[in-house]
C-alpha cells in the first residue's frame, strides 16, 4: 500500500535512497543519513505522503555485521492516507564513533523522548536535539547498555551494596542469576539436582 | 441493664486479680498487632498487593491495614516489585527515615533476589541495600503466601527474632493426597 511512497521517495531523492524493501505490506527505505532530516520533512509535508504521525524511533546494533554499525529506525504513519513507512539510516563505525544523525524533533515534536532513549541506550547522537540527555538511566551511568559490546553482567550501582552476612539457603552468592550465567551441570537424580 | 431476677455484684479491691508478663513480651505483642505499613510499590506485584489489601484476602485482619505513605509514620516497609539501580538510593533513604523499630518484607521474587532480571538495571535483591526480615517468593506470590509472610513476621516480632525468614511453599492438600480435584467431571462411582 505504501509502495507508492517508496516510489515518490526514489524519484525525489534518487541515490540517497540506498535500498527499498516491501514485504507483507511493510515498506522500508534505507536512506542516506546526510539527508535524514530533509527526507523526514518531505514525508510530512508532501501531500502525497502526509506522514503526520510519528510512531517511534530507535536503533539496532549490528556489531560486526555491517561496516556502519547502527541502524536508526523510524516508523511513520499517515492518518489521512492510512499508510505507513519504515525509514532506516546507517550510522557509526565499529567502535561506535561518529554515530550521529540529525534530530527530527523539529519535524515531529513527539520524537523528543524517543531520540533521548535511543541516545541513552545506544549512544546515537542526534544533532540539533533540544535536550539530549539520558532518560531511562541515571546521569552517572557510563556507557550505553543496549550496545552489543556492553558486558551483560556489568552493573553500575548508585549506592554501595551491603556486605550481607545473613544469607539464607535459597539466596546464595549467585542469587539473581539462577538460570542465566550459571551452568547446571549436574544430573537431575544427583544430590543437588532438581529432583531434590 | 440487667435481666429481671439477676443481681449485679461489683468486684472490689483484692478481688480484681492481675496478669503478669514481661515488658518485652507486652511491647512485642503490641507491635505485632499495630503494624503501620509503607507500601513501596514499583511493578506488577503492586496489583497483587492491591488484591491482598482488598476484601477478598483482607490484610486488615492482621492488624496491619494502616498504610502510611510517610516513612516517619510507618514501621513495616513492603517492597513490592522490581527495584532498579536508579531507585535504590530512594529505597534506602526511605528505609533510613523510618523510625525504629522497623521491619522489611520483600514481596515477590524481584524484591527478594532480582527475579529473572539479570542485567544492568535491576538490583538483584533488596537485601543488597537494606536488611530484610521476611522474603515472600513467587512471581507473583499467591496472596496466601503473602499472608503467611505477614504472620511469619508477626511471629518473629512476638519472639523478638530478627533473623531473616522465608515463606516456604505450601503443599496443596488435594495434591498431597494424590487425588487431584477434577473440575467439571463427576465421579461415576459416586453417582
Amino acid at each position: 500500500m505504501s509502495k507508492r511512497v517508496l516510489e515518490i521517495l526514489g524519484e525525489k531523492f534518487g541515490h540517497d535512497v540506498l535500498e527499498t524493501h516491501s514485504q507483507f505490506g511493510d515498506d522500508t527505505a534505507v536512506v542516506s543519513p546526510a539527508r535524514w532530516l530533509e527526507i523526514a520533512r518531505f514525508l510530512r509535508d508532501d501531500p502525497r505522503c502526509a506522514m503526520n504521525m510519528f510512531v517511534d524511533i530507535t536503533a539496532v546494533d549490528y556489531l560486526g555485521r555491517q561496516t556502519q554499525r547502527f541502524e536508526v529506525v523510524m516508523h511513520l504513519r499517515s492518518l489521512e492516507r492510512g499508510h505507513r513507512i519504515r525509514l532506516k539510516a546507517r550510522v557509526g563505525d565499529e567502535d561506535g564513533q561518529n554515530a550521529e544523525i540529525d534530530s527530527v524533533v523539529s519535524v515531529w515534536k513527539g520524537a523528543n523522548w524517543f531520540e533521548r532513549e535511543t541516545f541513552d541506550m545506544f549512544g546515537v547522537v542526534f544533532r540539533g536535539h533540544p535536550d539530549l540527555r539520558r532518560i531511562l538511566m541515571y546521569p552517572e551511568f557510563v556507557g550505553y547498555p543496549l550496545r552489543k559490546d556492553y558486558p551483560a553482567d556489568k552493573i553500575q550501582p548508585l549506592i554501595e551494596f551491603r556486605k550481607v552476612q545473613d544469607k539464607l539457603p535459597p539466596f546464595g552468592p549467585d542469587e539473581g542469576m539462577s538460570f542465566g550465567r550459571q551452568t547446571h551441570d549436574y544430573r537431575r537424580d544427583e544430590p543437588g539436582g532438581e529432583a531434590n | 441493664m440487667t435481666a429481671p431476677g439477676t443481681s449485679v455484684r461489683v468486684i472490689e479491691g483484692s478481688e480484681t486479680g492481675f496478669a503478669t508478663t514481661k515488658l518485652d513480651a507486652l511491647l512485642n505483642w503490641a507491635k505485632k498487632y499495630s503494624l503501620f505499613q509503607y507500601p513501596f510499590v514499583t511493578a506488577c506485584c503492586g496489583m497483587e498487593f492491591m488484591a491482598m489489601a482488598s476484601p477478598r484476602f483482607d490484610m486488615a485482619r492482621f492488624g496491619a491495614e494502616a498504610p502510611r505513605f510517610s516513612p516517619r509514620q510507618a514501621d513495616l516497609l513492603w517492597v513490592v516489585g522490581t527495584i532498579s539501580q536508579r531507585q535504590a538510593p530512594a529505597l534506602r533513604r526511605i528505609y533510613e527515615q523510618m523510625a525504629d523499630p522497623k521491619w522489611v518484607l520483600a514481596f515477590g521474587t524481584c524484591a527478594s533476589c532480582g527475579g529473572f532480571y539479570d542485567n544492568y538495571t535491576t538490583v538483584a535483591g533488596i537485601d543488597k541495600i537494606i536488611p530484610v526480615d521476611v522474603y515472600v517468593p513467587g512471581c507473583p506470590p499467591r496472596p496466601e503466601a503473602v499472608l503467611d509472610g505477614l504472620m511469619l513476621l508477626q511471629d518473629k516480632i512476638a519472639r523478638g527474632d530478627r533473623e531473616p525468614g522465608i515463606v516456604k511453599p505450601r503443599r496443596d492438600a488435594a495434591v498431597l493426597g494424590g487425588n487431584l480435584v477434577k473440575l467439571g467431571k463427576k465421579d461415576k462411582a459416586a453417582t
